[in-house]
């Protein structure tokens, strides 16, 4: 990648290393998100995507190198801190709040900044969390807890969404829904880092892939050469 | 006047209001305890002894400044309450990361501290508080008679139980609370102060144990083991109710008071262990306690 690319990056990674506890699990995790695109990161089982989403977060046990966002350093940050600097997580397991109804879950992230969808944009986005406002969040079925994972950290003014395998284990018809939602995101204007399985459904609405393997970043695929890269990437992913 | 079982009414009735008085302290101390235990993880062993500073505080703002008991009912637990933070500050929060047992050792030794100091300055004979002059007196029922101060404190308790839900369960910063319990880490994700709201629900639950020291003052004397004889009766509630559910740990700490009530109309002998009774059947039967969600 280009040092230009570089500069003006929303989110630049450099030699990421994490660990949980003593296990080492990222060993030198480097790419940039500019801003307004949606980038995947792609790897096998245990590549180590979830794990760089909570290095950005800031949510790993431990974490060094560099990690920018907007120009700041946010790498002795508290989490809470980067929140605050414009970055959401939706998590692999979702984090739905079993204790919590529809609505005390999506209002529960708190503002950190101005431009967030509004509630009557959500329930567009979702039709079928606005049914459910007063339910449970654990009487959610896993297609709507995806919804109300994504749902929340759309209206509080964050800038950069890290979306974890948001279409694990759901039915076709949600699946893509879902990609309706992050294309409708795009043009929102969200910058978003997609971590995905499922590289047909990462096809379609990404701009650039990142290709992790073994706690680093091995590879880079333009959406548009996707085709032309199918072998590299079957080895990659040991399809 | 009809009787039951050869038992008068009054000394049911009598009995029943007593028992709802101790359910009253049972229901304000594990409500406390369930809060603290669902965010920290702690198992508050100081709880019966930051019960104790309630009603001593209350009693040196009286005999050292001259404030009485209904600024006493505010200030007591706002002190007991900063006192916790301090606790939680400099001692607790050094702990989050370890087991339970840590906790439990480190709020047991604070209850043996604070219980020894207060035993080492005003002796263990017990000190009078007076119950202030608009709640003196009782009310005459016809079937019983009511005192005034015993009425309020259950209605006080009552209060205080029912206002604690409604913020936990019914508001924005309940809802952090509920959240941050289930899952700390992602809600400090999302930008909330996690460490702030453990800080803040930590000086909560000690202030509810402050509360009812304030309120246990006039009743029971001032005593530097007040706390420790009602804790162990406490921790059984909370192990019956299920240490979960703020309702559950309410509702448990009320019925078990009636119960200990009935107990000593029908059987006199048994009303000092029926509560531990009842928590053998209970962990026997239902093991994570009548309300509590099974982990
Ligand atoms: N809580 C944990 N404690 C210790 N090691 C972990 C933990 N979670 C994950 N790991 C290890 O870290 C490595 C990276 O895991 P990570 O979850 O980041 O992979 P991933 O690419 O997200 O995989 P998947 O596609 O299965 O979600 C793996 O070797 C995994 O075994
Ligand atoms: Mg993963």
């Amino acid at each position: 990648m280009s040092d230009a690319q570089t500069a003006n990056a929303l989110l630049s990674v450099r030699d990421l290393n994490g660990w949980y506890g003593e296990s080492h699990v990222l060993h030198g995790v480097d790419f940039d998100v500019q801003e307004g695109e949606v980038v995947t990161l792609l790897g096998r089982n245990g590549a180590g995507k979830t794990s760089t989403l909570l290095a950005i977060m800031g949510i790993l046990g431990k974490r060094t190198g560099a990690v920018t966002y907007n120009g700041a350093e946010t790498i002795a940050m508290a989490p809470r801190q980067i929140a605050r600097l414009g970055i959401a997580i939706c998590p692999e397991e979702r984090g739905i709040f079993a204790a919590l109804n529809v609505d005390e879950n999506l209002m529960l992230p708190p503002r950190i900044a101005d431009g967030g969808l509004d509630l009557e944009r959500i329930f567009e986005l979702f039709p079928n969390l606005r049914e459910r406002r007063r339910s449970q969040g654990s009487k959610l079925s896993g297609g709507e807890q995806q919804m109300l994972a994504i749902a929340r950290i759309l209206r509080t003014g964050a800038h950069l969404l890290l979306l974890d395998e948001p279409t694990e284990g759901l039915a076709p018809v949600i699946v893509q829904q879902i990609g309706r939602t992050i294309a409708a995101l795009k043009k929102e204007g969200f910058t978003i880092v997609l971590v995905e399985q499922n590289f047909r459904f990462a096809a379609s609405v990404a701009d650039r892939h990142y290709v992790v393997d073994q706690g680093r970043v091995v590879d880079m695929i333009p959406n548009r050469e996707l085709d032309a890269n199918m072998d590299k990437l079957h080895a990659y992913l040991g399809v | 006047m009809f009787e039951l079982l050869g038992i008068p009414p009054q000394a049911l009735l009598g009995q029943l209001l007593l028992g709802l008085i101790n359910g009253s302290f049972y229901a304000v101390l594990s409500l406390g305890l369930a809060v603290i235990f669902g965010l920290l993880n702690i198992i508050n062993f100081a709880h019966g002894a930051l019960y104790m500073m309630g009603a001593f505080v209350a009693w040196m703002l009286l005999n050292y400044a001259g404030i009485g008991y209904w600024p006493a009912l505010i200030l007591a637990p706002l002190i007991v309450g900063v006192f916790g933070i301090v606790l939680e500050r400099l001692l607790l929060s050094r702990l989050y990361h370890l087991d339970h047992l840590y906790g439990l050792l480190l709020t047991f030794g604070l209850a043996l501290i604070i219980q020894g100091l207060f035993r080492n300055y005003y002796g263990i004979s017990g000190l009078p508080y007076r119950i202030p002059d608009a709640l003196a007196g009782g009310y005459n029922l016809g079937f019983m008679f009511l005192p005034k101060y015993r009425a309020w404190v259950v209605v006080a308790s009552l209060v205080v139980c029912f206002g604690t839900w409604f913020m936990i369960e019914k508001t924005r910063l309940g809802a952090y609370l509920r959240a941050a319990t289930e899952n700390p880490v992602l809600v400090g994700a999302f930008g909330v102060n996690v460490p702030l709201l453990i800080m803040l629900t930590y000086g909560f639950g000690v202030a509810l144990a402050g509360f009812a020291g304030v309120l246990a003052a006039p009743i029971y004397s001032v005593n530097p083991n007040m706390g420790a004889d009602l804790i162990i009766v406490v921790f059984a509630v909370v192990v019956i109710g299920g240490m979960g559910s703020i309702m559950g740990s309410i509702l448990t700490g009320y019925f078990l008071g009636l119960i200990e009530g009935l107990t000593r109309v029908f059987y006199p002998e048994g009303s000092a262990v029926v509560i531990f009774v009842i928590m053998a059947l209970v962990l026997l039967v239902k093991p994570e306690g009548l309300f509590g969600r099974a982990t």
